[in-house]
């Protein structure tokens, strides 16, 4: 598909209403995307032609369900360009892909005085599941400090590296400042001392074109619903001979090869990490989502956001007592910014009364905030359907609020 | 001094000039809470937090020849507004009249819809916390 901003906007129902009686202005993205109307029929169309319970079904309807829910995993391994399917894994969410990995493989190759490394600018679902990990394990969390525009310090990640490193789990790109991390100069690093790499790609996915073998990351944890697709479901990549090494996370249906009383047998990946009856219609949703992105290619996709967080740039940067939180060089469409003098969620109120919908508060970064020396930001994020107009009209919403107290 | 009652018809007159733009309705109950008094800095402490709401409200109450005087601050100032309409309603006034005052100004505005949904229960908390002190001091006074 061209990139035709019209037809774009054209295809998410939810884009075309008022709120306050203005036009609605979703700039709500890192938090979650709206979704095409392909999503929308595939979720019905599964409950109306298709719902049957997948695998192992000797009915027609089983083996509809079935083939379309593997689809979507064959699409997640293109999107990501996997070695093979059987590496893509579904879960809940980002969070529970990173629980996955804390509880099976933290919980059999992190023992003792072993040393996990995560950065300042994590989401706390990159950090609590690492916390509870140590404590029960004896291990120790190591922290990589930012500069002040919101970058890693690289060199006090390579000193934070020693033989004891057995993870580094890091964000590809920050929810909160929108930064891109140097991950690929990370993961080899990490990679020379003998420790594995996890990215969180809860944000990256949906703007950078991921390649696992050529990033070379060991695992890969990302969100359906921050990629045009259904809410509750999301994907955890892991090199073959990594998970095959790993035990099972939960158990039950599904993840099982044969159980007796005496003795289980555990299935092949990727279903001996999906154990019960997934989410099927939501995984079937998916697969349009993924086609929807393709059909523009991520290319197209990030020049288009590019352009939109480098014009809200421009417009916000000469408001009095606008503060940007996070001037990375290298950023996804992420505005974060606090008025000098208001509370960010005043501000992020007042910009509703104008349709306009951002997040405010802390972003789940308390440590990052407490960093800068904030209680949170105002979090503008531009996807897709966004346009230039919709930039304007929050620049001069900003503009209006910034007044009362910076006259 | 005009009932509890006549304050809250003004009020929801003023609201009503207003109109259905909100944008002008957020900034006007900004601008009611600069009009807040000074709150004493050494009172913004953890133990007078009114408890429920997200952002910081720090609410305290004294009595004077009977009546209850409110003073309040917040780290927000659409909260300082919320809080300056529930002092411009209850302050100096009996605890008896607080006790019983029925605020159906905030849902003749559909400050519900104004404010959303979180800051909404901030606002019940607060009016909560108001006749708490009320009822106390009731009590000390008939004591």
């Amino acid at each position: 598909m061209s990139f035709d901003l019209e037809k774009i906007r054209g295809l998410f129902p939810v884009l075309h209403q008022e709120v306050h009686g203005r036009p609605l202005v979703y700039f709500d993205n890192a938090a979650t995307t709206q979704k095409p109307q392909a999503v929308l029929d595939a979720l019905r169309n599964y409950y109306e032609h298709d719902n049957s319970n997948i695998h192992r079904g000797a009915h027609t309807l089983a083996d509809r369900a079935t083939r379309h829910y593997e689809a979507t995993r064959e699409k997640v391994k293109d999107f990501i360009n996997s070695r093979e399917s059987a590496e893509v894994i579904f879960t809940k969410g980002t969070t529970e892909s990173i629980n996955l990995v804390a509880q099976t493989f933290g919980r059999k190759f992190i023992g003792k005085d072993d040393e996990i490394i995560i950065s300042t600018m994590e989401h706390h679902s990159n950090i609590v599941p690492w916390q509870m990990l140590c404590e029960e394990k004896g291990a120790k969390l190591r922290v990589i400090p930012i500069q002040e525009n919101g970058e890693i310090i690289f060199e006090e990640f390579e000193k934070l590296l020693n033989p004891k490193t057995k993870l580094v789990s890091i964000v590809h790109a920050s929810n909160a400042l929108g930064t891109i991390n140097p991950v690929k100069k990370i993961i080899q690093a990490a990679h020379e001392i003998g420790a594995k790499v996890l990215l969180d790609g809860a944000q990256s996915t949906s703007h950078l074109e991921i390649d696992v073998q050529e990033l070379d990351c060991d695992f890969l944890a990302f969100s359906a619903h921050k990629l045009y697709g259904p809410t509750g479901l999301g994907v955890l990549y892991g090199k073959r001979e990594i998970l095959e090494e790993m035990p099972p996370f939960l158990g039950g249906g599904e993840m099982i090869k044969e159980v007796s009383f005496e003795k289980t047998t555990y299935n092949e990946i990727p279903f001996k990490f999906e154990a019960g009856t997934p989410n099927i219609a939501d995984v079937i949703a998916f697969g349009q989502a993924l086609d929807f992105i393709q059909s523009l290619g991520k290319k197209q996709i990030k020049a288009h956001e590019d352009e939109l967080l480098s014009y809200a740039n421009q417009l916000t940067k000469d408001i009095k007592g606008f503060i940007p939180v996070g001037t990375a060089a290298d950023k996804v469409s992420v505005l974060s910014f606090n008025i000098q003098g208001m509370h960010p969620f005043d501000v992020g109120q007042m910009l509703d009364a104008r349709g306009i919908a951002v997040r405010t508060g802390h972003h789940c970064t308390q440590p990052l905030m407490h960093r800068f020396g904030i209680e949170g930001t105002v979090r503008a994020s531009f996807a897709v359907y966004n346009t230039k107009s919709e930039i304007e009209n929050m620049a001069e919403g900003i503009a209006k609020i910034a007044r009362i107290k910076n006259k | 001094m005009s009932s509890i009652n006549t304050l809250q018809d003004e009020i929801v007159s003023e609201f009503e000039i207003l109109g259905d733009d909100r944008e002008s309705t957020i900034f006007y109950i900004m601008e009611l809470g600069e009009k807040l008094p000074q709150f004493p800095a050494d009172e913004q402490k953890d133990e007078n937090l009114i408890k429920g709401c997200q952002s910081k409200v720090w609410l305290i109450a004294d009595e004077e020849n009977g009546k209850v005087r409110y003073f309040a601050d917040s780290n927000t100032d659409i909260t300082k507004g919320l809080i300056s309409l529930l002092i411009r309603v209850l302050d100096n006034r009996s605890p008896e009249e607080i006790i019983q005052a029925d605020l159906n100004f905030i849902d003749r505005i559909g400050m519900g819809s104004i404010i959303g949904s979180q800051r909404s229960n901030g606002l019940a908390s607060m009016i909560q916390q108001m006749k708490r002190y009320a009822l106390a001091y009731q009590t000390k006074l008939n004591a």
